[in-house]
C-alpha cells in the first residue's frame, strides 16, 4: 500500500495480575483508513486502545505512531493522536468553549490559531448552539460530541474513539456515525464498538478481538467477498456420493457433513449453485436445504466470539485466518 | 511547547477550577475570618502585657510578641485546612476519569504535577496575602521589625508550599477525595508533631535529637524566630520537591498498574 503507515502495533501483551487481558495483538493502519475494532464486552478493546494511546504501559510489545516509538518518544507520538476514552474526559464545570480552549492549549495550540481551532472543532461537531453552555448541563449526545471535538481540535492524523455511540438514542447514533464518516475523509480513525452495524456502516477495515486475542483482521470489502466464498451447507433427500459432487463443474471442494448433508465450496458461488440445482433436478437428488455461508458480519462475529468448546478454538482460528487472507 | 508553557496551562486551569468550587471559597473565607479573630485576640493580649513590658530593660518588640505567635497558630490552621484544598486535584480527576485527558496530551507528567502545584499555590497566595496584610496593617500605628516580618512571611510561604505538595501526593494515591484529605492530614500531623519527640524538660530541643529535624513545625518555628538558616529553608524545599517527585512517580506507575 502506498499511503504511509500511521500506527504499527506489534506483539502487544498486557497482563493484569494473573489474567492476560491482551495477548499478542499486532495490526497496522494506514492513513485514510477507518478501522472498526469489534469485540464483546471485556474482550480487551479498551485495554488495547489505552495502550496505543500511551495511557497504559504494555507488558511487552511495541507501538509505533508514525515514525515515533510510543514508549521512547511518548510526547511526539501523542501529538499525532486524538483520543476519546470510553468515558469522555470532560471538565463538567467548564463551558464547551472554555474546555476546548484548554484542550487546544494542552496540545500546544496558541495565540491566534486557538480561536480558529476551537471554531473548527465546534463547527465540525455541531456544537454551535451549546458553545457557551456548561458541559454539565448538556445532553449525553452533546457531551459525546464535545468528547469528539476534544479529540480532533489539534487536527491529529489519527483519531481513536472508544465506543463513541454508547448510551445514545438512534438519532444521535446516526449523527455521530455521520461525523465519524466525515472524519474519515482527512483523518485515520480507529473506532471500537460492540455494535456490528456500526462497523458495516462506517469502516473500511475490521478487526475482531476476543479474550484478548485478535481473531480476525480484514478489509471489509475483502471480507464480504470471502464470506461469499465460504462454505455452503447442503442436504439432499437422496444424496449423491461425494465423488460425484467433487467432480461437478465450479465446485472447489466438497466434504460430507452428516449422512445426507455436505459442505461445499464453489469457485463462483452464484453460477456454482445454479449448476448444482440443475444437476440436482436432472438426477433427482432432491435438495432439502441449502444454507448460505455466514452471510453477515454478525454471524461471523457470533462464531468467532462464541464460548469455546475444547478443541474448537483452533478450528475457528483457522477459519478466520483463511477468511482474512 | 516547553515545560514552562505546559505547566502554565495546567496551573491556570487548576486555579480557575478552584475558583469554581464552593469548598475553596468557603475555606478561604472561614480561614480568613478565623485568622482575623486570632489576630485580634493576640492584639488584646499584647495590650495586657504592655504595661509590664515597660518595666523591662530590653523589652521584646511588638513584632516578636505579636507576629510570631500569630503566624505560629496560622501554620497550624493551614495544616488542618490545606488537605481539603488539595484533595480534589488528582483524586477527583481519577474518579471522574478526566485524568486521561491530561495523560493522553503531549505533555510531561512533570508539567502536570507542577501545574497543579502552582495552580493551588496561586489560590493559596490569596490566603497568604490576607494573612500577611493583617500584621502589616499595624504599620499605621507603630513601626514594625520588617526583617522579622519578612522571615515570618517566608516561613509561612515555605510551609504552605510543602503542605500543598504533601496534599498533592496523597491525592494522587487514591480516587476518593475524602481519603486523600484524611491521609494528607494524617501525614501532616505526623510531620508536625515529630517535633514533640525531641523536646527536653526545659521545653527546648535537645541537641542530639534527630526526629525534630524531620518535623515541619521545628523548622517553621526556627524561621519564625527570625533566625533564617539555610538548613531550614533547604528542609522545606527538599520536602516539597520530594513530595512532587513522588507524585510524578505515582502517576508514572499508574500506567503500569496491575489491576
Amino acid at each position: 500500500m502506498s499511503s504511509p503507515t500511521l500506527i504499527e502495533v506489534s506483539h502487544l501483551y498486557r497482563n493484569f495480575d494473573s489474567t492476560a487481558a491482551v495477548i499478542d495483538v499486532s495490526f497496522s493502519l494506514h492513513s485514510g483508513e477507518i478501522l472498526g475494532f469489534l469485540g464483546p464486552n471485556g474482550a480487551g478493546k479498551s485495554t488495547t486502545l489505552r495502550m496505543i494511546t500511551g495511557n497504559l504501559a504494555p507488558t511487552s510489545g511495541q507501538v509505533m505512531i508514525g515514525p515515533y516509538d510510543l514508549h521512547l518518544e511518548p510526547i511526539a507520538a501523542r501529538r499525532m493522536i486524538g483520543y476519546l476514552p470510553d468515558s469522555p474526559p470532560l471538565y463538567r464545570d467548564c463551558t464547551v468553549k472554555e474546555f476546548l480552549r484548554f484542550c487546544g492549549q494542552l496540545h500546544g495550540i496558541a495565540g491566534r490559531q486557538l480561536p480558529a481551532a476551537i471554531n473548527r472543532a465546534v463547527e465540525r461537531c455541531g456544537l454551535d448552539e451549546v458553545r457557551d453552555k456548561l458541559i454539565n448541563h448538556l445532553s449525553k449526545g452533546f457531551q459525546q460530541r464535545v468528547g469528539i471535538a476534544q479529540a480532533i481540535i489539534h487536527e491529529p492524523p489519527l483519531v481513536i474513539l472508544d465506543e463513541p455511540t454508547v448510551g445514545l438514542d438512534p438519532r444521535q447514533i446516526d449523527d455521530i456515525r455521520g461525523l465519524i464518516r466525515e472524519l474519515g475523509r482527512d483523518h485515520s480513525v480507529i473506532l471500537s464498538t460492540h455494535i456490528l452495524s456500526e462497523v458495516q456502516a462506517v469502516c473500511s477495515h475490521v478487526q475482531i478481538i476476543n479474550r484478548g486475542q485478535l481473531v480476525l483482521s480484514s478489509q471489509l470489502t475483502k471480507l464480504d467477498q470471502n464470506l461469499a466464498d465460504a462454505t455452503h451447507e447442503i442436504s439432499f433427500r437422496t444424496p449423491p456420493d461425494l465423488e460425484t459432487l467433487n467432480q461437478l463443474r465450479l465446485v472447489k471442494q466438497a466434504s460430507r457433513n452428516h449422512d445426507n448433508g455436505f459442505l461445499l465450496q464453489f469457485h463462483d458461488p452464484i453460477r456454482g449453485i445454479n449448476e448444482l440445482l440443475k444437476q440436482s433436478l436432472n438426477r433427482g437428488w432432491g435438495i432439502d436445504q441449502l444454507t448460505p455461508p455466514q452471510a453477515s458480519l454478525e454471524q461471523l462475529f457470533m462464531q468467532l466470539t462464541a464460548e469455546p468448546d475444547p478443541g474448537e478454538t483452533n478450528h475457528v482460528l483457522e477459519a478466520s485466518q483463511e477468511l482474512a487472507r | 511547547m516547553n515545560l514552562a508553557g505546559n505547566t502554565w496551562v495546567i496551573a491556570n486551569r487548576e486555579f480557575r477550577g478552584l475558583l469554581h468550587t464552593p469548598l475553596a471559597w468557603a475555606t478561604l473565607s472561614l480561614v480568613g475570618a478565623l485568622l482575623a479573630w486570632l489576630f485580634l485576640l493576640q492584639l488584646d493580649q499584647y495590650e495586657v502585657y504592655r504595661s509590664q513590658l515597660l518595666g523591662l530593660a530590653n523589652p521584646p518588640g511588638v513584632t516578636q510578641l505579636l507576629v510570631t505567635p500569630f503566624f505560629s497558630s496560622a501554620g497550624l490552621i493551614l495544616m488542618l485546612v490545606l488537605p481539603m484544598l488539595t484533595m480534589r486535584s488528582f483524586a477527583e480527576q481519577q474518579r471522574d476519569q478526566t485524568l486521561t485527558l491530561l495523560m493522553s496530551a503531549p505533555i510531561s507528567l512533570t508539567s502536570i504535577v507542577l501545574g497543579k502545584f502552582f495552580g493551588i499555590c496561586g489560590f493559596l497566595a490569596l490566603l497568604l496575602t490576607l494573612l500577611i496584610s493583617m500584621p502589616l496593617s499595624l504599620l499605621v500605628a507603630t513601626p514594625l521589625d520588617i526583617g522579622l516580618l519578612a522571615s515570618a512571611a517566608a516561613a509561612i510561604t515555605l510551609l504552605t508550599a510543602s503542605f500543598t505538595a504533601v496534599g498533592l501526593w496523597t491525592s494522587s494515591l487514591t480516587r476518593h477525595p475524602a481519603v486523600a484529605a484524611t491521609t494528607g492530614l494524617g501525614l501532616l500531623l505526623v510531620l508536625w508533631f515529630l517535633a514533640a519527640a525531641g523536646k527536653n524538660s526545659a521545653g527546648g530541643y535537645s541537641s542530639d535529637a534527630l526526629l525534630p529535624l524531620l518535623s515541619t513545625r521545628y523548622h517553621f518555628q526556627e524561621l519564625l524566630s527570625g533566625w533564617v538558616a539555610s538548613a531550614d529553608i533547604a528542609y522545606f524545599l527538599i520536602l516539597t520537591t520530594l513530595m512532587l517527585g513522588l507524585t510524578v512517580l505515582r502517576l508514572h506507575s499508574q500506567r503500569h498498574q496491575r489491576q
